[in-house]
């Protein structure tokens, strides 16, 4: 079965005062229907750019989108004009934003920011919106949802707000629901109802998920693939399990050595990854990794390494010139 | 609601008493009085006007006389209470009530159109600004805004009787009355606020533009004319609704240059030549008179926030 999204050689860049800032170089992926994709790295990395220029939501300008395709039900997203984009946005692929408190606007009710998508790609009435509103609400386990709808954004809590932002993401039934950090501004309780609460809609639902976050403990409940993103490139994506079990990027390694773990035998060390990512506007022509990392050998410094096969283990891929588990590493 | 309005008029009633006082005392405090000429009148004749008009009384006694919680000279109350503003010292013939009946109309209809041409060139011109950033748009609107903030009307109104009423012949130069005579008068006095408008409507439109709930009406899938219509315009309109109160208050008492330029019989005339006369009476009415219209305005803008932005409640 041919993949749902196909993403290949997708590049972002923005035009900025200090020169052009390469944000997505590259990146090329594919989403298979029910499936959810973990999309992990930290701030900068392109994550949210790459998965924003799919909907080509970024704004243009200063944001371009210059290379690439985005394959959906046969179609190329970059291709398409104006009004079939919306038909796409928030009706085949929906997003959900990191920042709830910011992302619903503070002078429409929320039965008004909901169903105006019902009625723009469903063709409801007025009235089969809001009560489909009220089904959505209580689909995301909002109390009194009949008299909520009339309520506005700052009278709901911040997780309240978060189900408001998936409710009105699923009222379209998408095939695709983009999750933009969508449990970062949140604290740690409500992250996990949060969590939860996707997890029971994509059961119900079937729909894919691209998660985008920084935090690899929520991927690993969560996603059945992972891929690691580093300025702009995708360096490593595996299984959830054989990328937590048998990382191969020096970058993944040095995240997953950051992060505390409860099954540790020993007192470990957290261990935080040295420097900082590169500089956007001026890539250096080798592996963006080559000053942070451990493995290093001469080889990364004219090269930059493309994404292939790790032998032996299905769909697992890295970029990387060395293989890790057969190197000692460098100590500075 | 109805109880904060009613709380917010009370509340006015210090304001306004603050305000008469202070315009009582500074009116006073200005050397020389009412009847000095620089021929001086004969002691004689001067004693008897102060008499007359009561301004051989104690200050506190004319200040009372004036709100009207005692007597005047007259025998009778007859002040601000009883919406009575006193006679005039210059025009003899007319008291200050008759002032505002002939010429507050015709100051409030001109600020009334140039209002209207503030809001009606200042906020499309703001908008199409920030949807059109540094494009060809952009650069025209703000020109025009930057024109108009920078050449006072002084200059404006000469410019708009040449080109307009004496080289192309469009308009009347100068009177008040018909439609065709309020025209220049009211862009003269208006471009002004446009243009102030214009400039704060295209920063806070670029502002909201950017926020995150526009780009979740635009993952939505909005059609981006409903994006700015229903997701921005209300919220980039709060900060303009802030100016206009007191704009509107400024210009529905009309400006002396403008009605000077264009012969137009307003108030602000009496407001300026009763300051050099010592006319009193006039001074403090129409100080007072521009304090109420201020301070009502301000709480019309007030209601009008919280019918822009559900987060303003009023207890």
């Amino acid at each position: 079965m041919a993949p749902l999204l196909q993403v290949r050689g997708l590049t972002t860049i923005f035009d900025t005062q200090d020169g052009v800032v390469h944000a997505v170089n590259g990146v090329s992926f594919d989403l298979n229907e029910g499936e959810t994709l973990g999309v992990v790295g930290e701030s900068g990395c392109g994550k949210s750019v790459s998965m924003l220029s799919i909907l080509r939501l970024i704004p243009e300008p200063p944001g371009r989108i210059v290379g690439g395709e985005v394959l959906f039900e046969g179609r190329d997203l970059l291709k398409l004009d104006q009004n079939e984009i919306r038909k796409i946005r928030g009706n085949k692929i929906a997003m959900i934003f990191q920042d709830p408190m910011t992302s619903l606007n503070p002078v429409l009710t929320i039965g008004q920011q909901i169903s105006e998508a019902l009625e723009l790609h469903l063709n409801m009435t007025k009235e089969e919106a809001r009560q489909r509103t009220i089904e959505l609400l209580r689909l995301v386990h909002i109390p009194e949802a009949e008299s909520r709808v009339n309520d506005y954004p700052h009278q709901f809590s911040g997780g309240m707000r978060q189900r408001v932002m998936i409710a009105m993401a699923l009222s379209c039934n998408p095939k695709v629901l983009i999750a933009d950090e969508p449990t970062t501004a949140l604290d740690v309780t409500i992250q996990a109802q949060i969590v939860d609460l996707v997890k029971e809609l994509r059961r119900e639902l079937g729909m894919a998920i691209i998660w985008i976050t920084h935090d690899l403990g929520i991927v690993a409940g969560l996603a059945h693939r992972v891929q690691v993103m580093y300025a702009g490139y995708i360096v490593e994506r595996a299984n959830v399990h054989d990328l937590y079990a048998n990382p191969r990027h020096p970058y993944t390694l040095g995240l997953l050595r950051s992060l505390p773990r409860l099954d540790a035998r020993t007192r470990e060390k957290l261990t935080p990854i040295e420097g900082l990512p590169p500089d956007l506007i001026t890539l250096p022509l080798g592996c963006p990794f080559y000053p942070r990392c451990s493995y290093r050998v001469p080889r990364c410094l004219d090269e930059n390494p493309a994404l292939h096969a790790v032998d032996g283990q299905d769909g697992h891929e890295v970029a990387c010139w060395v293989d890790v588990t057969q190197r000692e590493e460098i100590r500075a | 609601m109805t109880r904060y309005i009613i709380r917010r008029i009370l509340s006015m009633i210090p304001v306004l008493i603050f305000i008469s006082l202070v315009t009582f005392a500074l009116a006073h405090a200005v050397p020389g009085g009412p009847f000095d000429r620089e021929k001086p009148l004969p002691a004689e004749i001067k004693a008897n006007l102060n008499r007359y008009y009561g301004l051989d009384q104690p200050l506190w006694k004319q200040y009372t006389d004036w709100i009207g919680l005692t007597r005047n000279p007259s025998g009778e109350y007859a002040g601000v209470l009883q919406f009575k503003f006193g006679p005039s010292y210059s025009s003899r013939s007319r008291t200050v009530n008759d002032i505002f009946r002939a010429h507050l109309p015709v100051s409030a209809q001109l600020g009334f159109w140039a209002l209207c041409i503030a809001v009606g060139m200042g906020v499309p011109l703001g908008i199409i600004a920030a949807l059109k950033q540094n494009s060809f748009w952009d650069y025209f609107s703000m020109a025009i805004a930057i024109f108009g903030v920078s050449v006072p009307n002084i200059v404006l109104g000469p410019i708009f009787i040449l080109i307009f009423a004496l080289t192309l012949g469009w308009f009347p130069v100068a009177g008040w009355g018909t439609p065709a005579q309020m025209v220049m008068p009211a862009f003269a006095l208006g471009l002004n606020s446009s243009a102030l408008i214009a400039r704060l409507t295209r920063a806070s439109m670029l502002q909201v533009i950017r926020e995150d709930y526009i780009r979740t009406a635009r993952a939505k899938g909005l059609a981006e004319r409903v994006v700015i219509i229903r997701h921005a315009l209300k919220n980039a309109f709060i900060p303009v609704a802030t100016i206009l109160g007191p704009m509107f208050a400024a210009l529905l008492t009309g400006t002396f240059v403008v009605e000077q330029i264009f012969a137009i019989p307003g108030m602000g005339k009496y407001f300026i030549t009763s300051i050099t006369n010592r006319d009193y009476p006039v001074v403090m009415g129409t100080t007072l008179l521009y304090a109420v219209f201020l301070v009502i305005a301000n709480l019309i803008v007030d209601i009008t926030y919280a019918y822009l932005d559900p987060r303003i409640h009023y207890e």
